[in-house]
């Protein structure tokens, strides 16, 4: 098959919304504010006390904390399409059959809904006093 | 990749190893966040069993993985911002390949400072 590639800076001819170039701008975007939420969570829970820390009371105490929902809910939608919309360029770019192509994309799409209900109903319908310890460390909210 | 392209825009200098570094890396954070998703989402079903998947992330060999997920974040997130830079800079262009080196600046003394802390906490989990 030969392949035409179109000289790079030629205007667009096709009718309709340009959805490339919204994802275009999604990636640079979203990649600005993960930034910011990604280097956060990072120091807050690897720098901060270090992993050996990290444990179910860990994610309670932050947890019952909104601020902390909406950081890593915010996180959760932009990376998971951020990391979901590059994929689909790797697939894009490397298979070869049409056929092949599309369930990589769609696949790709599916698991990234799939994620982004599962942890946005996890985080956001978190109870910290599934764990009979919790009236221990969290005696206001736990009794 | 089946067939040589017929014309190369990448001649194996920075702007095609920063790009196959970017890719390397994007991968690589996407399917450790597909992980992260699923293993954190045990906190909604037992602590118990999050308890325990997290004793994992603890071990040593696991702790030196999370070195490298953490110098992966790091060159990608970095890189990412040169990437912006080359699209919206008006200088963007000239200075890509100063700036590829000053990502890997910052990314490396972000990771020295990084490393030997993280190295410290899992070390001192398992004395
Ligand atoms: C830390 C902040 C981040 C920044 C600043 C950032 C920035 C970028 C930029 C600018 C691109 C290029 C898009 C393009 O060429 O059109 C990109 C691609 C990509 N990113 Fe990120 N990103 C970040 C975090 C992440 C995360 C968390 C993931 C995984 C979930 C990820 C996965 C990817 C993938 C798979 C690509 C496609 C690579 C390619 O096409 O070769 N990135 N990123």
């Amino acid at each position: 098959m030969e392949i035409v590639i179109e000289t790079p800076n030629s205007p667009r001819k096709r009718k309709g919304a340009n959805w490339e170039k919204y994802g275009w701008m999604y990636m640079r975007i979203s990649g600005a504010v993960l930034i910011v939420l990604i280097f956060g969570h990072l120091i807050v829970n690897l720098w901060d006390k270090g992993v050996g820390a990290i444990d179910f009371a860990f994610v309670a105490g932050k947890w019952t904390n909104p601020f902390w929902q909406v950081w890593d809910v915010l996180m959760l939608w932009l990376a998971m399409i951020h990391g979901t919309n590059g994929m689909r360029t790797i697939t894009n770019d490397y298979a070869e059959k049409e056929w092949v192509r599309k369930t990589l994309n769609v696949s790709l799409w599916v698991v990234c809904a799939a994620l982004i209900i599962l942890g946005t109903l996890v985080a956001t319908t978190f109870d910290p006093c599934i764990d009979p310890n919790a009236v221990n460390y969290l005696p206001t909210v736990c009794k | 990749m089946a067939k040589l392209p017929a014309g190369t825009l990448y001649r194996g200098k920075v702007g095609m190893w920063s790009w196959v570094l970017h890719r390397i890396t994007g991968v690589a954070i996407f399917f450790f966040l597909l992980v992260h998703i699923l293993d954190t989402s045990l906190v909604r079903v037992d602590p118990e069993a999050y308890n325990s998947v997290m004793a994992t992330y603890k071990t040593v060999i696991i702790g030196f993985g999370e070195l490298g997920l953490v110098a992966a974040i790091l060159f990608h997130a970095f890189n990412g911002v040169r990437i912006i830079l080359i699209d919206f800079w008006r200088k963007g262009f000239k200075y890509q390949n100063l700036m590829f080196w000053i990502v890997v600046a910052i990314a490396f003394i972000l990771f020295a400072g990084f490393a030997p802390r993280h190295l410290m906490h899992v070390f001192s989990y398992n004395h």
